[in-house]
């Protein structure tokens, strides 16, 4: 895969009009390259979370522009940006939010589900990503039976199951304790990572900060740095 | 599309609290609906027994009768000048009345007569016991076997009873395709027989039952007995008149409208708001659904689909509900006037239908105005 994954050029994003206007991101540019994972970081309402929005066709900027794997995101229409998001993004939620009325491996076939593979076919494909993420033996319960390292392995499970080219991940360790933070992390970088793949990383969560290869720092909207990790 | 409504699906049923609720409050919204219509179309078609046991294809009659017991008796030039109508193959009169019968134990009992033209017997029912003929032996009455057969006693072939101080025997027993409204049992006589025993005012014909030519010579006909200021009706008018006097000028059909409009404001109560409620619990998940890369318009076909399979569950549920009880009462109370027809299913599935899109409009709004980002942001 030649050139870069995500080129981002003078982002901005801003809520309100005139003189209510209030700049989530202001002017943002950088890239990431493939079989990169790049942290976002900084502190809260810096415009991580924003950012990432941006970058993965879940919010639409005011100015600038996008481009991933060098297709202009937000020139596509709704429904081609939903495509882009079910086949080439994979999310891992802060909360996960994964259904507590579906199993576990249930919960794992979603993106395939709405693929339109078959029912079938999604519930086998998500018992292999579940004995990836160490899950086999879990693939009937429902989330709520499992731990919260557990439930972190089933969001990642499923969003990697259709193979996406890029991951987002929001805060995955907020409500991890720092063993299992880093276990998560550690497993992500060494078993999901690839030289094919992207993954952006917001957190603001220090102790995870070794597995990166590479941290942009944000303050008021703005990058504020880049600081060099290890690479693959 | 099937995999996604397969995921509709286990969302639904697997909140088993919910799911209870929508089909409790749709199951009982269909069931009161049906109930409340079945009885009615039950008491309707017992309001019009008499014109179906009898049948005759045009009814000539005062223009005042509106109900088949409220008879206004005719003088008999009427039946002459029917017959000297053209296109009339032949008319009969027949008489309609009430009379009390007085038991072997002392007991009187109200009883429906229909005394049928003596000539032609026109109109007799279906003997199960006994031979037409009888009818003309001496005080010869044949009763008929419904619900209120055992009111009689349970009269067996030979049974001498008392009709206004005559004796009267039963000398048949038939069967008839409806029973009758008023929980009397019915005796068929001859005519005259009838216009003897019971008392009567001076003119006696209570209807004259007339065969046409052909469907054609009806029209005529009607017109013909209008000049007389007389009313003709076909079979089916007669029946839909004394339909539409039940419904519009007794208090039975507002009442049962009003019953069956407060069923389906229940029903859509209990499950619209019971969904509306699925809908925003589940706001999230149809959020993170989104955000992964569902269209708009597959989360609009999931509510969709749960709405038309709860509504649909509970239509099945309510219709076998209503079946079970009308089943049931009237192996305990055979008189029970309650008839499911196609307009009832038909309406309650009509009304379903309306509990079905309300509650999904509702939801489908609140799914279409969340975005992904209020997901992403927790």
């Amino acid at each position: 895969m030649p050139g870069a994954a995500i080129v981002a050029e003078k982002v901005s994003k801003w809520f309100g009009q005139d003189d209510a206007r209030t700049y989530a991101v202001r002017e943002v540019s950088f890239e990431a390259k493939w079989g990169e994972m790049l942290y976002i970081v900084g502190p809260s309402g810096s415009g991580k979370t924003t950012l990432l929005s941006m970058i993965s066709g879940i919010l639409r900027p005011n100015s600038g522009s996008v481009k991933i794997d060098n297709r202009d995101l937000w020139s596509l229409s709704d429904d081609e940006i939903a495509d882009f998001r079910l086949n080439t993004m994979g999310f891992v939620f802060q909360d996960y939010h994964l259904f507590p009325r579906l199993t576990t491996a249930e919960n794992v076939a979603i993106p395939l589900i709405l693929q339109k593979r078959s029912w079938d076919e999604a519930l086998r494909e998500a018992a292999r990503y579940l004995d990836v993420v160490g899950l086999a033996d879990k693939a009937k319960l429902p989330p709520t039976k499992l731990s919260g390292g557990e439930q972190q392995r089933v969001a990642i499970a499923r969003a990697i199951v259709h193979q996406p080219a890029m991951l987002v991940f929001d805060e995955p360790t907020a409500s991890l304790d720092g063993d299992t933070g880093r276990r998560i992390v550690s497993f992500v970088k060494s078993e999901i990572l690839t030289a094919r793949r992207c993954i952006l990383i917001v957190t603001h969560d220090s102790r995870i900060f070794e597995y990166s290869n590479r941290i942009m720092q944000m303050e008021d909207g703005r990058i504020t740095g880049f600081r060099e990790g290890q690479t693959v | 599309m099937k995999e996604i409504l397969i995921l509709a699906y286990k969302l639904l049923v697997n909140d088993k609290g919910k799911y209870t609720a929508l089909l409790v409050g749709t199951t009982f919204s269909v069931f009161l609906i049906v109930q409340m219509t079945s009885s009615f179309a039950g008491i309707l078609t017992k309001s019009s027994a008499t014109v179906i046991n009898v049948g005759g294809s045009v009814w000539v009659m005062d223009p005042a009768v509106n109900a088949i017991q409220n008879s206004v008796p005719m003088p008999d030039y009427v039946l002459d000048a029917v017959r000297s109508i053209k296109g009339v193959k032949f008319a009969v009169p027949l008489y309609s009345g009430a009379a009390l019968v007085k038991l072997r134990d002392g007991i009187y009992q109200p009883v429906t007569v229909i005394g049928l033209d003596d000539t032609s017997l026109f109109g007799r029912p279906e003997l199960l016991e006994g031979t037409i003929d009888d009818i003309f032996a001496e005080n010869g009455f044949i009763v008929v076997k419904d619900e209120e057969f055992p009111k009689l006693e349970n009269p067996k072939l030979g049974m001498e009873f008392e009709i206004n101080d005559h004796r009267g025997v039963i000398v048949g027993i038939a069967k008839v395709a409806s029973g009758t409204l008023f929980g009397t049992p019915t005796l068929y006589t001859t005519y005259n027989r009838a216009i003897t025993y019971i008392p009567s005012t001076r003119f006696t014909t209570s209807y004259i039952l007339v065969e046409p030519k052909s469907d054609s010579d009806i029209a005529h006909i009607k017109e013909q007995v209008a000049r007389l200021g007389y009313l003709a009706l076909t079979n089916q008018e007669l029946q839909t008149r004394i339909s539409d006097y039940l419904k519009y000028q007794t208090g039975i059909g507002t009442n049962t409208l009003l019953m069956t409009v407060i069923s389906f404001i229940v029903g859509l109560s209990i499950s619209g708001q019971t969904f509306y409620t699925f809908i925003l619990e589940n706001l999230e998940h149809f959020g993170a659904l989104k955000a992964i890369g569902a269209k708009g318009r597959e989360l609009v076909y999931m509510i969709l689909f749960q709405a038309a399979f709860t509504s649909l569950a509970g239509y099945g549920l309510g219709i076998g509900l209503s079946t079970i009880l009308i089943t049931a009462a009237k192996l305990r109370l055979p008189e029970y006037a309650s008839r499911v027809t196609f307009t009832n299913l038909g309406l309650a599935f009509l009304l379903v239908l309306i509990i079905a899109s309300v509650s999904s409009y509702a939801g489908i709004r609140q799914v279409l105005k969340i975005e992904p980002f209020d997901i992403f942001r927790g």
